[in-house]
């Protein structure tokens, strides 16, 4: 139901038109933030006691990929996010939040580069080597990157920079990065793909449509398979009563949502022709923000060895129990224990 | 039209199926201590029948075929379960395997009482096994335009034509074959016909036909006048077309899509482990468990399609075909990291292992339909054709 209502205001309030003002600097946001904010929507995952709508991490996914479906301009996924995860530590502030990938300190600065939607955002959550660091804005320093329509900047505070550091809470913010950028990646995905059936279904050459070539049908339908494969992906990400995304999920699940956003993309701009590739057709604010998005806190080249280095250190005896138990919610430890005891499978003795 | 997409929801496996987990681990477990991962990599072309009478034995061939013919009666799910512990150490499971997947299950649905009473008791005890008898010399993708003819006779059929490609022919007691019992190849799917052959009889000759890595797990099958009782018709006849397209629902939907190359997954896993040499190759190493996870999750998907009593046909062709792309990428990748510096010294049963699935790994996304198939039934799915 939470869905249904984000996606009527997104249809209003988030058409192509609002989409290309905000992300051209000159439209304000404010109306299609306060009419999300304003309904609640920004609390989503808070408890009810605390005002929110205590929704689980389940039924947060479809609104994800409902923003991703929208090519959402404003830090929406990431606001909800960050909200849920300073909630049990302070007071949470109002204004839009962003998450940034990392954060380093230079000289006599604090540096958050890259981060997305640092042009806009009033608050900045970020790991801090191992502590949750919230920044505001208000007296960053933030430096756009040259790239044309793009919210994304590089941020920087004095040292001494007023900041409010939470310890122990950083990881949380990079896995709970990966799982909303792989939900939003999702959503966009799969309209990028109805764009494009529907595109090949209009378009017509050598008098019929080009979707009749064989050609094309083959690449739509990889086209689908991997569109697929990250939205279950994505969806594995947001499972267990946990409240919060679990490292390993979220990690395959930004993996694999990156690495279809680069397929499905190019084929969708290959099917299209010249027309996909013009600013005034709206599958260029789709195409765009994938590839942002794949960049966005790691691309699967990081998240893959995350996972890779999981496995190499996992005692589990084969892949397949690891990718079996690394999707449950929480390890069950008592399964683990008992696979751990079993020996391992191969009897290489070669370099043994 | 995107319903299709849409149908891919994580789900999950009951948790009843823990338990029935544990036993199968507990039943395979020294299997794979003791057993060279090359010849474990052959899994389902492994012939062993004594592999399949012992795992009968455990009640766990023809487990979804009803308790009253001899059957496990379980869910999709349980069987999702066992063929998944069983391809992910590689279990010889060749012997049994069509029989359990797909022969009986299109028994049960067309078969008579009496055939059901024959032939699902003998599934089910590993004493009959199945091959399918589909492909012909001049019918490969073209099914449709199969020539191998069955005449009707007084108290019968008799058979004349041959098959190709059928794995495991000179190891089984029973053909499923798709022929024409009327009209002309140009009448294509109108004319067709499914008979049971028992092998056994004379005009029926199988010819063993080696691949390139030195197997022979298909054959060819030639007919010379074979006579064929009435009982040999499994459902109408003439309804050969959609009785093969159930069977090959059957025989794209379960996961064992995904698992042809996961024991040489494991194999090098455990090599980088031992030889300390892993961390060149994590970012690889975590690409296929993010593959493997998410294939794995679809397969669920479509397994909860199947339990509801869907017939996910267009979801299990689009699984197939991303799950075959993993499974031939697994040699690919490993073949290059392990020769990625000459002057390496290279276990000798990763080596074999490696070999024999980059010779065998083309032949993943031609069995059972081939890549350019599976991608038209999918853009048929997406109304396209
Ligand atoms: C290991 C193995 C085991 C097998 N076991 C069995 C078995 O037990 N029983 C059985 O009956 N069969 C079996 N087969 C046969 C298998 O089903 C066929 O190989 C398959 O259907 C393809 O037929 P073909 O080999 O004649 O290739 P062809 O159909 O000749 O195809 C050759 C190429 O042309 C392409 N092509 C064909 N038609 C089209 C089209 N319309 N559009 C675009 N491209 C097209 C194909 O995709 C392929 O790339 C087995 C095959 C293998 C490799």
């Amino acid at each position: 139901m939470f869905v249904e209502a984000i996606e009527r205001i997104l249809k209003d309030q988030c058409s192509p038109a609002v989409i290309r003002s905000i992300e051209g600097g000159g439209g304000s946001s404010s109306v299609l933030w306060n009419s999300i904010a304003d309904a609640g929507f920004l609390d989503l995952l808070m408890p009810d006691e605390m005002g929110g709508a205590g929704l689980d991490l389940a039924d947060l996914y479809p609104v994800l990929a409902v923003l991703g479906r929208y090519a959402i301009p404003l830090p929406i996924a990431q606001s909800i996010a960050a909200r849920a995860l300073l909630a049990p530590h302070t007071v949470v502030p109002t204004g839009l939040f962003t998450l940034a990938p990392s954060c380093h300190r230079i000289g006599e600065r604090i540096v958050c580069s890259l981060t997305p939607f640092g042009m806009l955002a009033d608050h900045v959550l970020v790991d801090d080597d191992g502590c949750l660091l919230m920044l505001a804005c208000a007296n960053a320093e933030r430096t756009h990157t040259g790239v044309p329509r793009s919210q994304v900047a590089t941020l920087s505070w004095p040292k001494d920079a007023p900041a409010l550091s939470i310890v122990g809470q950083g990881a949380a913010v990079q896995t709970f990065a990966a799982a909303i950028y792989a939900g939003l990646i999702s959503g966009a995905l799969f309209r990028v793909f109805e764009m494009t059936l529907q595109y090949a279904n209009d378009r017509s050459q050598f008098g019929k449509s080009i979707g009749k070539f064989q050609a094309i049908q083959h690449q739509i339908s990889v086209m689908a398979e991997h569109v697929a494969a990250a939205s279950i992906a994505a969806e594995a990400a947001f499972q267990g009563g946990g409240g919060l995304p679990q490292l390993l999920p979220s990690a395959m699940a930004k993996a694999r949502t990156g690495e279809a956003a680069i397929l499905v993309a190019s084929i969708a701009h290959a099917v299209h022709g010249a027309i996909g590739v013009t600013e005034e057709y709206d599958l260029q604010l789709l195409t765009r923000r994938l590839h942002e998005w794949r960049m966005a806190h790691g691309s699967e080249d990081y998240w893959n060895a995350v996972v890779g280095r999981h496995v190499l250190a996992s005692q589990l005896p084969t892949v397949t129990d690891f990718v079996r138990l690394a999707n449950q919610e929480a390890l069950n430890v008592k399964e683990a224990a008992l696979l751990a005891t079993s020996s391992p499978i191969s009897r290489l003795k070669g370099l043994a | 039209m995107t319903n299709l997409v849409n149908t891919f929801r994580f789900a999950r496996l009951p948790v009843a199926t823990d338990t029935f987990r544990t036993e199968v681990k507990a039943f395979l477990n020294s299997y794979a201590d003791t057993t060279p991962a090359d010849v474990r990599a052959r899994s389902w072309t492994g012939f062993n029948a004594d592999f399949s009478r012992k795992l009968a034995a455990r009640g766990w061939v023809g487990i979804a075929l009803p308790s009253e013919y001899g059957g496990a009666n379980l869910d999709a799910f349980s069987r999702f379960v066992l063929v998944e512990e069983l391809l992910a150490v590689g279990a010889p499971v060749s012997a049994h395997w069509i029989a359990d997947r797909q022969s009986g299950q299109l028994i049960l649905k067309y078969g008579t009482e009496a055939q059901r009473r024959f032939y699902l008791p003998k599934i089910c005890a590993a004493e009959a096994f199945f091959c399918i008898g589909m492909s012909e010399p001049n019918a490969g993708s073209d099914l449709g335009s199969v020539s191998t003819r069955a005449i009707r006779k007084e108290h019968g059929w008799q058979l004349n034509g041959r098959k190709i490609w059928t794995t495991n022919a000179g190891n089984c007691q029973y053909m499923i074959a798709l022929v024409r019992t009327s009209g002309t190849p140009d009448d294509r799917h109108r004319g067709l016909s499914q008979l049971i052959v028992d092998l056994s009889l004379p005009g029926v000759t199988v010819q063993p036909i080696k691949d390139l890595s030195g197997d022979a797990h298909f054959s060819e099958v030639f007919f010379d006048d074979v006579v064929l009782g009435d009982d040999a018709m499994i459902g109408a006849e003439g309804n050969g077309w959609e009785q093969v397209t159930a069977e090959l629902a059957f025989e794209r939907s379960g996961p064992e899509r995904l698992y042809s190359s996961i024991v040489l997954l494991d194999c090098w896993i455990e090599y980088l482990r031992l030889s300390g040499t892993g961390a060149a190759h994590v970012a690889q190493i975590g690409r296929f468990a993010t593959h493997l996870a998410t294939l794995r999750n679809m397969s669920v998907a479509v397994t909860s399609q199947l339990a509801r009593g869907a017939s996910p046909v267009v979801a299990a062709a689009l699984v197939k075909d991303l799950g075959t792309e993993f499974e031939q990428s697994i040699p690919a990748v490993i073949e290059a990291a392990i020769c990625a510096n000459p002057s390496d010294a290279i276990d000798a049963e990763l080596y074999r292992t490696v070999v024999y699935l980059s010779q065998i790994a083309p032949t993943f996304s031609l069995r059972g339909g081939t890549r350019e198939i599976l991608r038209g039934m999918i853009a048929r799915g997406l109304g396209l054709r």
